[in-house]
C-alpha cells in the first residue's frame, strides 16, 4: 500500500467511526430498539443546540467555564513551576516539601472541592482555587521530575562558564524541564476540566457543570447530550491550545 | 602557522571582565595559562572504605602548550581535569592556574551530550559570554566568526537536534573558544565520534589551536590520538590514578595527521606507550577477575 492510499484509508476510517455511530444511534432510536425517552435521535440534538445557541445562554455557560479554568490555571501553573523548579534544584527543598506534595496529590481534587467552597466561599474565587489545586501539583511534580532528569553535564557547562544559581535556574532549570513542565500541564488541562464541572454540579449558578446537571434535574434529555458534546469539545480545545503553546515554547523539542 | 582566519574582530565593548583585550575569535595576543598541579589526591568514601580516584599527582603544563592526558578507563583522568576546571574539589594538594593577568579563565568541552538542546547553535556558541555580561549584538559576532572557523556558519540558526554528532562538538569546541580561555580542557571530546569524523576534527583543532596559543590539557585513552596532538603526552595509571611518565613528542608544527603517521618515530613510541599502559589494563583486568571469583 502506497503512503498516499495508506492515508486515505486512514481518513476514510478515522470519519467512519462517529458517522457509524451516530447513524447507528438513529436507526435504533426510531425503530424503538433503545427508549428513546433516554436515547433521543441524535437528529432531534440538532434543533435543541440551535435552540440554546440562539438564546446565548449554553455560550455564556461555556464562557464562564473556560474563564475559570483559565484563571486557575495560571494560579496553579505559575507558582508551581517556581516551587517545582526549586525541588529539582535543590535536594533540601526537595526533602521538605515531598511528603505534603505526595500526599496532596493523591488526594482527588473533587474531594476538597466542598471544603474549598467553606473556606472561600460560594463565589468564583472558590473555583479558581478549585482549579488551581488540580493543576498545581501534578505540575509542580512534573516540574520536578523533569529538572532531575536533565543531564547532569548541562549543569557542568553552566558551571564552568561561572553561572550562579539564579542563572543554573534561568538557563539549565527550566529550558530542561520544559518538556516536562508541558505533559504536567497537558494533563493539569485535563483535570481540570473533570474538577470544574464537578464543582459546579455542587455550587454555582453558572457554568456548562450547572447546565448539565441542571438538565439532568428537569430530565431534559436532549439538553443534557448538547452539554456533554460542548463539553467534549471544550477539552478538545483546551488540548489544542495547550499544544500550541507548546510548540511556540518548545521550538527545538524533536516532533513526534 | 595555519591557514588564515576571516572574520577577525576588534575589541570588545562592555566585557567587564577583561576591558583592556581584545578578543579575536582565534588570534590572541595573551600567552595561555600556565597550569601547576602539586600532589593532588581524591579521595571518594566508597561502601567498602575509602577509594582514591587519584593519588599524589604531580604536573606541569607550560603556556601555549598542548597537553595530552592518556590513560586506561578509570584511571582518574577525569577526575584530575574536573579538579583543574574547579568543577570539583581535590582532597589533597593544590592546583594553580595562572593565566592572564592573574584573571585564569578555563573553558572545557565536555564528552558526550553537552550542547544545550534548547538553544540555537549561535545562542550556544555566545552562552559563556551571556553570563559574562557580553552584549547580545557583541555575542552573536563573535559566535557568528567562530562558527564560521569551524564550519557551521550556514548553521546558526539551527538548534542541536538537526546536527549530526560531529557538528554538535564542534558547536562544543567554538563555544568553549567563545570565551577566549586562557586554558582549554577537553575532556575526550572526539571520543564518540565515527572514525573520519574524528580524524577531521582533530586536523580542525590543531589549525585552531595553532591561531589562539592558548594551553590545552586533553584527555584521551587513545595513544594515537594523543601522539597526533600533543607536545607532551602524560600517561597515567590507575588504582589509584597517577602519573607514570611524561613524554615529549618530537613531531614538528604545524602538524599534518599524515606525516605524524609516517615519521619514523610514531612507531616506536606508539610502542613505547602501549607498553605502559598494557600493564595498567591488564592489572585492572585481573582485579575484576579476582572480585568475580
Amino acid at each position: 500500500m502506497t503512503p498516499a492510499s495508506r492515508r486515505l484509508v486512514e481518513i476514510v476510517l478515522t470519519i467512519a467511526a462517529p458517522l457509524l455511530l451516530i447513524a447507528s444511534w438513529e436507526a435504533l432510536s426510531r425503530s424503538g430498539t433503545i427508549d428513546r425517552r433516554l436515547w433521543p435521535p441524535p437528529s432531534t440534538l440538532w434543533g435543541t443546540t440551535v435552540e440554546l445557541l440562539r438564546d446565548g445562554s449554553l455560550l455564556t455557560d461555556v464562557r464562564v467555564s473556560l474563564g475559570r479554568i483559565l484563571v486557575g490555571f495560571v494560579l496553579g501553573a505559575v507558582p508551581a513551576i517556581m516551587f517545582g523548579l526549586a525541588m529539582g534544584l535543590f535536594w533540601p527543598v526537595r526533602a521538605f516539601l515531598m511528603p505534603i506534595a505526595t500526599v496532596i496529590y493523591a488526594i482527588p481534587k473533587i474531594a476538597i472541592a466542598p471544603l474549598v467552597l467553606i473556606v472561600f466561599g460560594t463565589g468564583e474565587t472558590s473555583k479558581y482555587v478549585v482549579v488551581g489545586l488540580s493543576i498545581f501539583f501534578l505540575v509542580l511534580l512534573n516540574t520536578m521530575a523533569g529538572v532531575l532528569a536533565i543531564d547532569r553535564s548541562y549543569r557542568d557547562v553552566a558551571r564552568n562558564f561561572g553561572a550562579g544559581p539564579l542563572d543554573l535556574f534561568l538557563s539549565v532549570a527550566l529550558p530542561g524541564a520544559l518538556p516536562s513542565i508541558f505533559t504536567g500541564l497537558r494533563l493539569g488541562l485535563g483535570f481540570a476540566l473533570v474538577v470544574i464541572v464537578g464543582t459546579e454540579f455542587i455550587d454555582a449558578d453558572q457554568g456548562i457543570g450547572r447546565f448539565i446537571y441542571q438538565s439532568y434535574s428537569i430530565l431534559a434529555i436532549n439538553k443534557m447530550f448538547v452539554g456533554l458534546l460542548v463539553t467534549g469539545l471544550m477539552g478538545w480545545l483546551l488540548n489544542a491550545a495547550i499544544g500550541v503553546l507548546e510548540r511556540l515554547v518548545i521550538p527545538w523539542k524533536v516532533a513526534g | 602557522m595555519g591557514r588564515p582566519i576571516a572574520g577577525s574582530l576588534g575589541p570588545v565593548q562592555g566585557l567587564s571582565l577583561a576591558p583592556a583585550r581584545p578578543l579575536s575569535p582565534v588570534r590572541r595576543r595573551a600567552p595561555g595559562a600556565s597550569v601547576n598541579v602539586v600532589d593532588v589526591g581524591r579521595r571518594f568514601e566508597g561502601a567498602t572504605g575509602p577509594v582514591d580516584a587519584i593519588a599524589h599527582v604531580h604536573l606541569s603544563v607550560a603556556p601555549g602548550e598542548f597537553c595530552v592526558i592518556v590513560g586506561p578507563s578509570g584511571c582518574g583522568k577525569t577526575t584530575l581535569l574536573r579538579i583543574v576546571a574547579g568543577l570539583e574539589a581535590a582532597t589533597s594538594g593544590r592546583v594553580d592556574v595562572s593565566g592572564d593577568a592573574g584573571r585564569p579563565r578555563n573553558a572545557m568541552v565536555f564528552q558526550g551530550r553537552s550542547v544545550f538542546p534548547w538553544l540555537t547553535v549561535r545562542q550556544n556558541v555566545g552562552y559563556g559570554l551571556k553570563l559574562r555580561g557580553v552584549p547580545r549584538r557583541e555575542r552573536e559576532r563573535r559566535a557568528d566568526a567562530l562558527l564560521a572557523t569551524v564550519g557551521l556558519a550556514r548553521f546558526a540558526r539551527s538548534y542541536p537536534h538537526q546536527l549530526s554528532e560531529g557538528m554538535r562538538q564542534r558547536v562544543a569546541i567554538a563555544r568553549a573558544l567563545a570565551v577566549d580561555p586562557d586554558l582549554l580542557l577537553m575532556d575526550e571530546p572526539f571520543g564518540a565520534l565515527d572514525e573520519q569524523t574524528r580524524l577531521l576534527l582533530q586536523e580542525e583543532l590543531l589549525r585552531i589551536w595553532e591561531n589562539t596559543g592558548t594551553t590545552v590539557l586533553f584527555v584521551t585513552h587513545s595513544i594515537d590520538e594523543a601522539m597526533v596532538l600533543a607536545d607532551r603526552i602524560v600517561v597515567m595509571g590507575a588504582q589509584p590514578g597517577t602519573v607514570k611518565a611524561v613524554l615529549p613528542v618530537p613531531f614538528s608544527r604545524p602538524r599534518a595527521l599524515t606525516d605524524v603517521r609516517s615519521d619514523a618515530a610514531f612507531a616506536p613510541l606508539f610502542a613505547q606507550i602501549w607498553g605502559m599502559l598494557r600493564e595498567e589494563v591488564l592489572a585492572s583486568r585481573a582485579d575484576i577477575r579476582q572480585v568475580r571469583a
